[in-house]
């Protein structure tokens, strides 16, 4: 019998988890794909929100700004590179600039720090391939980018590391609540019982609050695609860029990402259904157009790679709420933007949530706060490389040439979770480059087949039934 | 720091016929980094015939072709090799940093040739759209899955581009039992050679559709299906055109870019087409497909051969 059970691994499931670890109680997580984050969490843009874009009044405004403190610290605990480039919301006439004022007044209400508003100059200085039309924008210094999969990823290895127990490739199928006591969560895998359940279910949370008859929320994607430019863009821009937010976005952007290639994006499109991760030539035109608005010079010849993803919508505002018809189930559903910035301090709401509906939180005489930082090659400086790789010969045997990507850190990944090709390609950016894979995908693959001890035929992109390829010489 | 005379980087054909015609034109202390474990390049993976009938007036395989080549070079003692080796920076001082299995080495050379190659265009540079599902590779992919890792990475393929290495994997593909639905091209003509188109193509029986594009790529998590569209001169879709084909397998071959990226972070600009083989710095040489995307190795060995002989006279001219 758990304490606790978590469905849903993405960055949510992953901030809970490790949020709750730090207590003594049985938590065990699960996740339907065969690594995690490989959900809405995947596609997250990776920005550390301010604040300046949600109403003071908001779960989403509070929860935010909350989060945007908290991930500094989990950031260095961690050791997930965090960087603060701070953001500008740009205007380019008079009646965007009053709404600029509007935006600024608002955030300062819900208590962002240091905003001023920004002139024609200050921008020209400092950020000088934005469009010289600007006649001012918002300069929120707190905005900072993450590696969202990698966060969610560093998380959970913290909560491990403090005993939750993780139960991928295990899809919730049903639940039955007994009595006041417990819920018996029926699943691939078998039964697990557990005293209190968190649905972090992402795109699927409402199905999940339907098994146990909660129907007031339905989940509508809305898909953003977004388009990566190649590393050599890098500066492309100093901060996070901005044109004013509309009703259902933020709007198309210049995104810093944390592994140094700028991305453009995302839109906001009704999706077909909770898998239509397909992006479109409308989707380009428009995202190009756009970020040309905001940067003229962006080509579209830069683009290396682009993907969708999908925001679970559920209305207006998160719902992050116990159940009071289903004693024990925690709703955490509608987890939008600014999601990832909220995670940590949703992580809180939740313990609070617990605590008040008769959990017992004792904390543990020993919680790891801390992990060692997971070690990129690409990041460090050239005397540092040099000291790793004579210490450890696989960091000079380069796998992945466009990104850099040692066949020692492919390795790593494997033994910390890396199951697939596109979990490797998350954690540690091999195969993400110009060449798309073209060069790496075989070595990759064979390193995954050994470590794994598996047959070649049995790797895949991203779970079962997207095996790389289709049949072995003499083996078929 | 090492020094030497000449560094090569790349050991494909380009290298290879580099740093041998560097040494027949005098220069004793050269450095041949290749970054694989094998001499040769890509010609490696291309272990269909056609090589070699300018140059050697014969007609051999890639790996023969690049089997002469490493043949003399190993009797060639005065040129040091070192595999495994991979360059991460150029610097104008001509000084290049690379990375091998425990170590990470600077050299400065007095002269530089970079043999680096080229890639191939992805289907994000030729913006596809669609899911992003397994089963869609590179041509070039595609055939190293084939040839040196002995797999077959589909079973009804859909090939986009009618270049020569799409062509070639049409029938190759076609040779280990799996079904080519179309190859895709654009344009109302191949770009491929003639010969591939007839040796691949039309002895195989297999659909080339000219004035075609590929509109979309379908399937969550292996390739389904694809739509196509005929197009008009303008490459513009014409209305209603647009039909389906079920596949597992979508190859993508439609080009190649010489891989220049050290050059480039270097801030070193290539020169045009009447300069061979030379950069905006003397003494920074270029060649083979990283030079420029050459139709016959043949070509590009001889090209190559003059990059070695330039870096010989413009070490020479260091020296008097």
């Amino acid at each position: 019998m758990y304490d606790i059970g978590i469905i849903g691994g993405g960055v949510v499931g992953t901030a809970i988890a490790r949020g709750l670890s730090r207590y003594k109680l049985n938590i065990a997580l699960f996740e339907k794909e065969e690594e995690l984050a490989f959900g809405v969490s995947k596609s997250n843009s990776g920005i550390i929100h301010p604040g300046t874009q949600n109403s003071p009044t908001s779960l989403k405004g509070k929860l935010c700004l909350a989060g945007n403190r908290l991930i500094r610290k989990i950031s260095k605990e961690l050791g997930v590179d965090y960087k603060e480039v701070g953001e500008l919301i740009v205007a380019f006439n008079q009646d965007e600039l009053a709404k600029l004022n509007k935006l600024k007044r608002q955030a300062e209400i819900l208590g962002v720090r240091g905003l001023k508003i920004v002139s024609p100059g200050w921008l020209k200085d400092n950020e000088p391939n934005l469009n010289s039309q600007a006649i001012a924008a918002l300069y929120a210094p707190t905005a900072g980018i993450i590696s969202p999969y990698r966060l969610a990823y560093d998380l959970a290895e913290s909560a491990l590391s403090n005993g939750v127990e993780f139960y991928t490739s295990t899809k919730v199928e049903s639940i039955i609540k007994h009595g006041k006591d417990y819920f018996e969560v029926g699943t691939n895998k078998g039964v697990y019982k557990t005293k209190f359940l968190i649905n972090a279910a992402g795109l699927f949370s409402d199905e999940v609050a339907n098994l146990l008859g909660i129907n007031d929320f339905s989940i509508k994607p809305r898909k953003g695609q977004e388009f990566i430019l190649d590393k050599k863009k890098e500066y492309l821009a100093n901060h996070l860029i901005f044109p004013l937010p509309t009703k259902i976005s933020k709007g198309i952007l210049i995104i810093k990402t944390s592994d140094g290639n700028p991305m453009i994006g995302p839109t906001a499109e009704t999706a077909r259904d909770k898998y239509d991760l397909s992006t479109s030539d409308q989707g380009l035109a428009k995202v190009f157009d756009s970020a040309r608005r905001l940067i003229p010079s962006i080509k579209e010849e830069d683009t290396i790679a682009y993907f969708s993803g999908l925001r679970p919508v559920a209305g207006d505002d998160f719902i992050i709420r116990h159940e009071d018809k289903v004693g024990g189930l925690i709703t955490v559903a509608g987890i939008q933007s600014p999601g990832l910035t909220a995670a940590p301090a949703i992580a809180i709401l939740v313990c609070n949530l617990l605590k008040k509906n008769g959990l017992s939180l004792k904390k543990k005489l020993k919680f790891t706060s801390t992990r060692k930082k997971t070690t990129n090659l690409f990041a460090l400086k050239p005397d540092q490389a040099k000291k790793l790789i004579k210490k450890e010969i696989g960091y000079g045997d380069i796998v992945c040439r466009c990104e850099l990507v040692s066949a020692k850190e492919i390795r790593d990944s494997i033994r910390r979770g890396g199951r697939t090709m596109d979990g490797i390609k998350f954690r540690t950016r091999a195969g993400a480059g110009r060449c798309h894979g073209g060069f790496c995908t075989t070595r990759i693959m064979k390193i995954l087949a050994k470590d794994l001890d598996k047959p070649l035929l049995e790797i895949t992109k991203k779970g079962p039934g997207s095996e790389i390829i289709k049949g072995i010489r003499n083996n078929d | 720091m090492i020094k030497r005379d000449l560094v090569v980087v790349g050991a494909g054909p380009a290298g290879m016929a580099a740093a041998i015609s560097a040494y027949k034109a005098g220069v004793r202390d050269i450095l041949l980094l290749e970054r694989e474990q094998f001499l040769g390049g890509v010609l490696n993976q291309c272990i269909h015939t056609g090589f070699g009938i300018e140059y050697f007036k014969e007609v051999l395989t890639g790996p023969e072709y690049a089997g002469r080549f490493i043949k003399e070079l190993k009797n060639l003692p005065e040129i040091n090799l070192s595999l495994r080796s991979f360059v991460i920076k150029l610097n104008c001082d001509k000084v290049l940093t690379f990375l091998k299995p425990g170590q990470m080495e600077q050299v400065k050379a007095k002269a530089i040739i970079m043999a680096t190659g080229c890639r191939e265009k992805t289907r994000e540079m030729v913006h596809i759209a669609g899911s992003r599902p397994s089963g869609i590779f590179s041509a070039g992919l595609a055939q190293k899955l084939i040839n040196i890792e002995g797999v077959l990475p589909g079973r009804e393929v859909v090939i986009v581009g009618s270049g020569d290495i799409g062509l070639i994997m049409a029938r190759r593909f076609t040779l280990e039992g799996a079904q080519v639905k179309a190859i895709i091209e654009i344009k109302d003509r191949t770009s491929g050679l003639l010969r591939n188109v007839i040796q691949c193509v039309k002895d195989y029986d297999l659909p080339l559709l000219f004035n075609h594009k590929i509109k979309r790529i379908y399937g969550n998590q292996r390739v389904k299906k694809v739509s196509l569209a005929k197009v008009d001169k303008n490459y513009n879709e014409i209305k209603d055109s647009e039909f389906f084909i079920d596949c597992d397998t979508v190859l993508i071959s439609t080009g190649l870019i010489p891989e220049n990226e050290l050059i480039e972070m270097a801030d070193i600009k290539i020169k045009s087409e009447d300069d061979l083989n030379k950069t905006s710095l003397p003494g920074v040489f270029v060649c083979g497909n990283s030079y420029k995307v050459y139709d016959l190795v043949d070509s590009a060995t001889k090209d190559s051969q003059e990059a070695g002989t330039m870096a010989a006279e413009y070490i020479r001219s260091l020296n008097a």
